[in-house]
């Protein structure tokens, strides 16, 4: 169903009430619930069900991936490409790639580590509607909002609303386009 | 706002007692949006900034004159220019260390002094990165380090530490960039929203990308800042140890001995920790900061550099003993020089600067002495940098067989690029104190005893 709006916004004024929010959000049903925090709070990390992430399955590969560039890239050039025989030594001198192996292992892990958090996270983002929730700026200093989306089949703007101000909020608000 | 009372009272505060989330952003973002910039601000500035135009003068001579205008001359070939890189990248290490390594050991102290760390190892690495490059007589030449296909066919050498320390340099300095700012964008976002100034919004809006501090996102966050402190910590470590290749590789007298790995990561965190109280102690007393930065930190730092300090006065004993014990003839009349050739005084007075000197900080009152603890830092500082022109210079000079001797001494260009290097580190630094939060807003709201979640389920 549609209303108009992105959804209604409950702002708080420390974690505790926003964790205890959040349970009985998920409690009574609700699934697209969001929160925003000026700080990373363990608890909410549980309430939300959030736990699994795949970064760390990107970096692995990345990690793996630059290993593997790192390596054969030598491999290529100084066995293949450029080969210098040096008094009959053997060309695929493998322990002097380790060096040069593990730098690259750890630039793509580190560089899919950023790009792979900013993908999963979806920034760069120029628009997002829950700041034209009135107070939402203050999100990054001291206050603690939980968002309840209208995409949630159980939303209904009356009794969401309702069931926000139970929780004694210090303001709800709805949260336009 | 109503504080909730911390359950349990932690034995040492690592912030002072009596912030709330409101004044620690106030306090810190007021630096960069509100606060009257101060006159110690303008003159670090304007030093910087004039040792930055000197540099720029001597890169000119150097480009149009060559490495001619240096003291360089053969057996001594690298004279100042590596010295420099290696003090300069050695005294990033400590910035990557606070951030990473403390992370990763759960050290929640480091988050008031990480975000400035981070940034003093950025700048130390710029720095560091430009005398590689200015040494090598044509730097508009540096692509040629990398393997790509070119017309000339030919390609880099892998088995050189030359070709390998290339990438353990652009590597480490890629790494402490993002890692630095994926820790700066929820605090750009906190800027953007506290900015009254349009232009400052749209800045501040842009680098941080829309953080709403969502708790989808702060998860995936802290899991990227967990994996990336665990391949940083690997990083740095192998980053010393690759620029020590670069010597012991080579058969040198001086230069060719295995431990050299250990005793050039430990003299890099010392010289960084030296570096972060030389930083940390002027800033935190001009803007005030004294209930975030606290003397436990000061103090802290005293004692990873009382222990870093040890490992190196270890090492030069240990160095010594190889050489008197290993009855190597070259070896031996190498260290024989050191102690009494024509770098003598340099090494007496690296030995008093870096083994004496900081015995002092096995007292108390002396770590928790701010200008004690500053004059310390600056003499570590002055000793691990002659540490590395002893390394370098005195073992060039001379290796072998004496006729093929020859002294090193700097001219006033050295001298200058030096100087223009510092010039160029304090004026990053100082842009970056004025323009972005120097302090890590959020880590440090974590601190505090209300950020804690109180149960009361089951």
């Amino acid at each position: 169903m549609t209303h108009g709006i992105y959804g209604l916004i409950a702002e708080f004024d420390n974690p505790t009430a926003l964790v205890k929010a959040t349970r009985a959000a998920r409690d009574k049903g609700y699934r697209k619930l969001d929160a925003f925090t000026p700080f990373p709070i363990e608890g909410l990390t549980d309430a939300l069900h959030l736990h699994r992430n795949k970064l760390p399955l990107i970096v692995l590969t990345g990690g793996i991936i630059g290993g593997l560039t790192g390596f054969l890239l030598q491999y290529y050039v100084t066995v293949i490409n450029f080969p210098i025989n040096v008094g009959g030594r053997p060309l695929d001198s493998w322990p002097s790639y380790i060096i040069i192996t593990f730098e690259l292992t750890i630039l793509f892990g580190a560089l899919s580590a950023v790009l792979g958090m900013l993908g999963l996270c979806g920034l760069p983002m120029p628009y997002h509607p829950v700041f034209n929730a009135p107070r939402f700026a203050l999100h990054s200093t001291n206050r603690f909002f939980l968002c309840i989306e209208s995409s949630d089949p159980m939303f209904d703007l009356a009794a969401t609303g309702d069931f926000l101000r139970a929780l004694e909020p210090h303001e709800v608000s709805e949260v336009a386009h | 706002m109503p504080d909730t009372p911390p359950l349990v009272e932690p034995p040492q505060p690592d912030i002072a007692p009596g912030y709330t989330f409101a004044s620690v952003t106030d306090q810190i973002s007021a630096v960069v949006l509100t606060k009257r910039t101060p006159i110690f601000w303008y003159l670090c500035f304007s030093v910087g900034f004039g040792l930055v135009l000197l540099l720029l003068l001597c890169m000119a001579l150097l480009f149009g004159k060559g490495v001619g205008i240096w003291g360089i001359r053969i057996p001594v070939a690298w004279g100042f220019a590596i010295t420099n890189f290696v003090w300069w990248i050695g005294i990033g290490h400590a910035g990557t260390l606070i951030s990473a390594i403390l992370l990763l050991l759960n050290q929640r102290w480091r988050n008031s002094i990480n975000r400035f760390a981070e940034a003093m190892t950025l700048f130390a690495v710029a720095c560091a990165g430009m005398f590689p490059l200015l040494h090598m007589g044509r730097p508009w030449l540096f692509f040629w380090m990398f393997p790509y296909p070119n017309t000339m066919d030919i390609q880099p050498q892998f088995r050189s530490p030359l070709v390998w320390d290339v990438f353990a340099v652009s590597t480490y300095a890629t790494v402490s960039a993002l890692f630095w700012f994926v820790g700066l964008i929820p605090d750009l976002g906190t800027l953007r929203d506290r900015t009254r100034n349009r232009a400052g919004r749209m800045i501040y809006g842009i680098l941080s990308m829309g953080w709403r501090g969502s708790a989808q996102h702060w998860s995936v966050y802290e899991t990227a800042s967990l994996l990336l402190a665990g391949l940083a910590t690997p990083l740095v470590l192998s980053v010393h140890t690759v620029v020590s290749f670069d010597f012991t590789i080579a058969i040198v007298p001086g230069w060719h001995s295995t431990f050299f790995p250990p005793y050039f990561v430990a003299g890099a965190i010392y010289s960084g920790f030296a570096m972060v109280l030389v930083l940390a102690i002027p800033l935190r007393k001009v803007y005030g900061l004294q209930g975030l930065i606290t003397d436990k930190h000061l103090e802290n730092a005293a004692k990873v550099m009382l222990a870093t300090g040890l490992i190196v006065a270890y090492s030069y004993i240990m160095e010594n003993f190889g050489a008197w014990f290993g009855g190597e003839v070259y070896e031996k009349a190498a260290f024989w020089n050191r102690l009494t050739g024509p770098y003598r005084y340099a090494y007496w007075l690296l030995i008093a600067c870096n083994i004496i000197a900081p015995q002092f900080l096995w007292i108390k009152r002396v770590r928790t002495n701010p200008i004690l603890l500053f004059m310390s830092s600056i003499a570590v500082l002055i000793g691990m940098w002659l540490e590395r022109f002893m390394i370098i210079v005195a073992s060039l000079a001379q290796d072998f067989v004496p006729a093929a001797w020859g002294i090193f001494s700097p001219t006033r260009w050295d001298w200058f690029t030096f100087a223009g290097t510092i010039g160029l580190f304090t004026f990053l630094f100082f842009l970056f104190v004025r323009l972005l939060p120097m302090i890590s807003i959020f880590e440090v709201r974590t601190l505090l005893p209300q950020a804690k979640v109180e149960e009361e389920r089951g």
